[in-house]
């Protein structure tokens, strides 16, 4: 298993990433620069958090233009799985792999703390090492967080079980105090069609270690035990089923 | 080429808004802000952007359709913004190309 992390002028995530992955997961990491116009063999792929190109006109609008994204959207296409954490979800909806768009917080501030998310759905390479209903703490740093979506869109993305995290309180619940940025719906992460490219606006790869909690180190151990449909005979599968036996038992412990 | 000699130069000015329905924290703001300062009968604030530029272009329609163009692809996202597109009368023939 080898995951491309994408470096854009303005991304500050990447490192975080890259050590969740190395020293959290122990599997192989590369880091993959945004001029590139391939993915080096990876297996995965994350756009991580940033200001991307100072976020000017809109955060995401000018990463999305990155030569490296027109290979990011074939490998999408083609099934690949695609993470996309905080910047990483903005470009993701503004090159139109993922719909909607993330537009100034409610509060018209930066806000920058730890939130609680419920896991709606386990089936996307992501989240298969939580459980439905599993509340994570993880920290957001954002100033345009609050999803948007037309009603029909935000309506079919309910329907087809789409929606992947949600802000929730201690209770689990998702009530409108728990929202950090008035996200519809209280909605903090998503997938596409295919269930193989997630955004989310929370930070994972910030609570990927003991000092700073581990919740989100779920979201990457998953890779490991992901396969795509076509591939050939599964490799490290002892190692990954092992690492998400922990993560549940984590999980349970937590909740 | 001499069809490029012959373009125009206009000036463009693009206005993104808020589209109607998605919130606008921005202009809600404002408009408290100045509820706060004492001015009354202020409604729907919105709040946006303006892109500002010159464009070479043979007539005032062909630049209409590449500045809508660039506006769906770039300027602005059309799920969450709308906007309008005016174009001046052309300013002044470019220089006449060398040779």
């Amino acid at each position: 298993m080898k995951v491309g992390i994408v470096r854009f002028p303005g991304s500050n995530c990447d490192q975080d990433c890259y050590r969740a992955v190395r020293e959290g997961v122990g599997t192989e990491a590369v880091f993959l620069w945004h001029k590139s116009h391939d993915l080096d063999g990876c297996d995965s792929i994350i756009l991580p958090g940033g200001f991307s190109y100072g976020d000017h006109l809109r955060a995401g609008a000018i990463a999305r233009f990155s030569p490296i994204m027109r290979e990011v959207i074939a490998f999408a296409r083609d099934g690949g799985p695609v993470l996309g954490i905080c910047n990483g979800f903005q470009i993701l909806c503004e090159a139109g792999l993922l719909p909607g768009a993330l537009v100034r917080n409610d509060s018209l501030r930066f806000r920058s703390h730890p939130v609680r998310v419920r896991v709606e759905r386990t089936d996307t390479p992501f989240t298969t090492t939580y459980r439905e209903g599993d509340v994570l703490v993880m920290p957001i740093a954002h100033g345009e967080g609050q999803y948007v979506a037309d009603r029909s869109v935000s309506e079919r993305l309910e329907g087809e079980g789409r929606v992947i995290f949600r802000y929730v309180d201690s209770q689990g619940e998702a009530t409108a105090s728990a929202n950090p940025n008035g996200s519809a719906r209280n909605i903090a992460g998503i997938c596409d069609a295919g269930r193989r490219v997630v955004g989310l606006m929370p930070h994972p790869e910030r609570a990927a270690s003991k000092l700073l909690g581990t919740d989100g180190l779920g979201v990457f151990q998953a890779l490991l035990a992901h396969r795509r449909p076509d591939a050939e005979a599964p490799r490290q599968q002892a190692g990954a089923e092992s690492r998400v036996m922990e993560t549940h038992d984590r999980a349970g412990a937590a909740s | 080429m001499s069809s490029e000699a012959e373009r125009m130069r206009f000036r463009i000015e693009i206005r993104v808004t808020p589209r109607e329905g998605i919130v606008d924290p921005e202009g809600q703001t404002i408009g408290r802000a100045l509820d706060n300062l004492g001015y009354r009968g202020v409604h729907h604030v919105q709040s946006g952007r303006l892109v500002r530029f010159e464009l070479e272009a043979g007539d005032a329609g062909a630049a209409r359709e590449q500045v809508t163009r660039m506006c769906e692809e770039l300027i602005a996202n059309p799920v969450i913004e709308q906007y309008d597109i005016s174009i001046a009368e052309p300013i002044r023939a470019p220089e006449p190309a060398e040779g």
